[in-house]
C-alpha cells in the first residue's frame, strides 16, 4: 500500500468520521449554540496551545506573550472580515492576522533568541501588554477599550478545517529537518550548535511560525466569539494558554490537544456552580499536576493510527515511511 | 604533507586568569595527535577556541580544507567551524538524551543535506527523498559503530560506552576532516579502552580524518598518537613522539612534581 494510501485511511477517516458525527450532531439540534461555544473554544484553544507547545515544548523557548499573537490576529480578522463580506473576508483576515503575528514574533524574536536563557519570557511579557496598550489606544481602528463587533463568523466547517490544518501543519514541521534542529537546541544547544546546528535561526523559526498560528487561533476567536475588546487579551490569557500546554505535557501535540478539549468540557460543566467555579477550577489543576507532574502525556504522542500502539513514544520523531529501515525496527518495537 | 590545521598565539584570558597563553599547534593531513596534561591545564579550553565555544582573547586559528583551501576559524561560531569541516566529542557526554540513537546522528546529518521549509510543510517530494536518503545513512554510520540494532532506544537508555561510541557517531555525521575528541576513553575499563583504541585508529583510516585527541588514559595515548603535545597551566611545555615526551624532564615534573 502506497503511504498517501495509507495515511488517508488510518489518519482520515477517523477524521472524516469525528468531522461528520459532529456535523450530525449540530445538524440535529444535539449541539445547540451552548455547545457550539464550547466547540468553537476547544478549535481555537487546539490551534493556541499546539503552537504555544511548538515554541515552548519542543523549541524549549519560555513564551509568556501568546496572547499578543492572538490579539493581532483577532483584530486583524475582526477588521478585514468586517470590510469585506463572505469567506473572502474571514480568511483574508485569518491569513493577514497570522502574517503579522509573524512578523511581530520575527522582530522580537531575532534580538532576544540570539541570547541563551529566559530573556524570551520577559521580553514577551513586555510585547504582548504593548500590543495591549496599542490596541487600547488606537481608538480611530479599534475602537479603544470599548471594543469591536465582529460581523461575520465562521462554522463548524471552518473550524474544523482550520484546526486541524494548524495541527497536521504544525506536525509535519517538527518531524522535518527544521523541526528536529528545533527539537535539538531544547535537548542541548552547546551539542546542537557543535554538530552545525544554526540555533539562532532554528530558534526564531520555531518562534515565527509558533506567532503564526498564534495569529491564527486569535483570528479564529474573533470570528466566532462576535466581540473583541483589549482586556481579552492580557497577560492571564496567555498564562491560560500556557496552562494548557504544561497540563498536556511540554513537547507533546496530542497532549496539547486533549488539555484543551478537557479543560473547556470542565469550564463549560462547572458553570452551573457560578460562585466555587474558579476555585474548583484551579484544585482540579492541582490535583493533575500532583499525580501527573510532567503533563497528562508527559511528551508522548497518542496516534490517530487506530492500528499502531497507543501511546507511542517520540522517537516517531523519525518519519517512518520514509525510512525502511527505521520503520521495520518500529514494528518490532510495537510488538513487543 | 599539508597542515590542516595551524594555531599561532592562541590566548584566552577568564578575568586576571590565562587559561590558555600563547599556544602554537600544528596538525598534519591525516595525522593523530594527542593533547595531555595534568588536571586543569588548559585542555578543553583550547578544544572551546578551536570550535568556537568561547572566542580567543588573542591568536589566529587556521583550517584547511584541500578543496576549499585555509581559513580563519577563531571566533567564528560552532554551527559555522563545523560546518567548515571540524567535528568534536565532549568531555561530559552531550548527547540529546531523550532522542532516540537513530536521531541523534538524523540531526547530525541532516545539516548537510536541506529542502526547503515548504517541502516540509507539505511533505513535497523533495521532503520524502531528502528524508529516506537521511535516515539511510544516518543506519549506515550506526552500523558502522555497532550500534545499528539500538537505534530506535533513547540515548539515555545506552550504557555508557555505547554512548561515548554514540557521540563519535553524531560527530562523524558532521562529515568532518578533523575530529576533536575531549577523553574519548573516560570512565572506560582497559578492555573498554583498548577496543576505543583500535576504533579510532580505523575511523582515521576509513573517514580520512586528522584527530586531535585529549586523555587522560596514557595506554591509549602512547599507542595511537603519533604525535603529543603537553600542556601545563595554559602553556605547551613539550612535544614531540611518545617516546620522546615520555623522557622529557619537564612532563614529568608537570605530572609528578618537582624532584626533591
Amino acid at each position: 500500500m502506497p503511504p498517501i494510501v495509507r495515511t488517508l485511511l488510518t489518519r482520515g477517516v477517523p477524521l472524516l468520521a469525528l468531522y461528520l458525527v459532529v456535523l450530525g450532531l449540530i445538524g440535529a439540534g444535539i449541539i445547540d449554540a451552548y455547545w457550539m461555544a464550547t466547540l468553537a473554544l476547544i478549535c481555537v484553544n487546539i490551534v493556541l496551545a499546539v503552537s504555544l507547545n511548538l515554541i515552548t515544548g519542543f523549541t524549549g523557548q519560555f513564551s509568556l506573550g501568546h496572547a499578543g499573537f492572538m490579539a493581532i490576529g483577532a483584530y486583524a480578522t475582526a477588521i478585514i472580515s468586517n470590510a469585506v463580506a463572505g469567506p473572502a473576508g474571514f480568511l483574508g483576515g485569518l491569513l493577514a492576522g497570522g502574517v503579522l503575528a509573524a512578523l511581530v514574533g520575527f522582530l522580537i524574536g531575532l534580538p532576544t533568541l540570539r541570547l541563551r536563557g529566559d530573556y524570551l519570557a520577559i521580553a514577551t511579557l513586555g510585547m504582548a501588554e504593548i500590543i495591549r496598550v496599542v490596541f487600547v489606544n488606537l481608538d480611530s481602528v479599534t475602537n479603544g477599550a470599548a471594543g469591536l463587533t465582529v460581523t461575520q463568523n465562521m462554522d463548524w466547517n471552518w473550524f474544523f478545517v482550520l484546526t486541524v490544518g494548524s495541527v497536521i501543519l504544525i506536525r509535519n514541521y517538527l518531524r522535518s529537518r527544521q523541526g528536529r534542529d528545533a527539537i535539538a537546541v531544547r535537548e542541548d544547544e552547546i551539542a546542537a550548535e557543535s554538530i552545525g546546528v544554526d540555533t539562532t535561526r532554528a530558534k526564531v523559526m520555531s518562534f515565527t511560525i509558533g506567532a503564526f498560528f498564534g495569529g491564527l487561533g486569535g483570528g479564529m476567536y474573533a470570528s466566532y466569539f462576535y466581540f473583541i475588546k483589549p482586556d481579552l487579551f492580557g497577560f492571564l490569557k496567555s498564562i491560560d494558554i500556557l496552562v494548557i500546554v504544561v497540563l498536556g505535557g511540554l513537547g507533546s501535540l496530542s497532549g496539547s490537544i486533549i488539555a484543551a478539549i478537557l479543560l473547556a468540557l470542565i469550564s463549560t460543566l462547572l458553570q452551573g456552580f457560578t460562585e466555587i467555579r474558579m476555585i474548583l477550577y484551579a484544585l482540579l489543576l492541582v490535583v493533575i499536576m500532583i499525580f501527573r507532574p510532567e503533563g497528562l502525556m508527559g511528551s508522548r504522542e497518542l496516534s490517530l493510527n487506530v492500528f499502531s500502539r497507543l501511546g507511542r513514544r517520540r522517537p516517531a520523531l523519525a518519519t517512518a515511511q520514509a525510512a525502511p529501515g527505521a520503520s521495520e525496527a518500529q514494528g518490532k518495537g510495537d510488538e513487543r | 604533507m599539508s597542515d590542516i590545521l595551524a594555531v599561532e598565539g592562541l590566548t584566552r584570558n577568564f578575568g586576571g586568569l590565562a587559561a590558555v597563553s600563547n599556544v602554537n599547534l600544528r596538525l598534519g593531513t591525516g595525522e593523530l595527535v594527542g593533547l595531555i596534561g595534568p588536571n586543569g591545564a588548559g585542555k578543553t579550553t583550547v578544544f572551546n577556541l578551536l570550535t568556537g565555544v568561547y572566542p580567543p582573547s588573542a591568536g589566529t586559528i587556521t583550517f584547511t580544507r584541500q578543496d576549499r583551501g585555509p581559513v580563519s576559524i577563531g571566533g567564528r561560531r560552532p554551527y559555522a567551524i563545523c560546518r567548515a569541516g571540524v567535528g568534536r566529542t565532549f568531555q561530559n557526554i552531550r548527547l540529546f538524551k531523550d532522542l532516540t540513537v537513530l536521531d541523534n546522528v538524523v540531526i547530525a546529518l541532516q545539516q548537510n543535506r536541506r529542502y526547503p521549509l515548504l517541502s516540509s510543510f507539505l511533505r513535497l517530494p523533495p521532503f520524502a527523498k531528502a528524508e529516506a536518503e537521511i535516515h539511510a545513512e544516518s543506519l549506515e554510520l550506526l552500523r558502522i559503530m555497532g550500534l545499528d540494532a539500538k537505534a530506535e532506544e533513547l540515548a539515555r537508555n545506552l550504557p555508557y560506552g555505547d554512548q561515548r561510541h554514540l557521540e563519535i557517531a553524531r560527530a562523524l555525521a558532521t562529515k568532518p576532516t578533523l575530529l576533536l575528541l575531549d577523553e574519548p576513553a573516560a570512565g572506560m575499563n582497559p578492555n573498554e579502552t583498548a577496543q576505543l583504541t583500535r576504533l579510532i585508529a580505523r575511523l582515521r583510516d576509513e573517514f580520512a580524518l586528522t584527530i586531535l585527541l585529549i586523555e587522560h588514559d596514557m595506554s591509549l595515548v602512547m599507542k595511537i598518537c603519533e604525535r603529543i603535545y603537553v600542556l601545563d597551566h595554559g602553556v605547551v611545555i613539550a612535544s614531540g613522539t611518545p617516546a620522546e615526551v615520555r623522557a622529557n624532564p619537564k612532563v614529568i615534573e608537570a605530572y609528578l612534581g618537582e624532584e626533591a
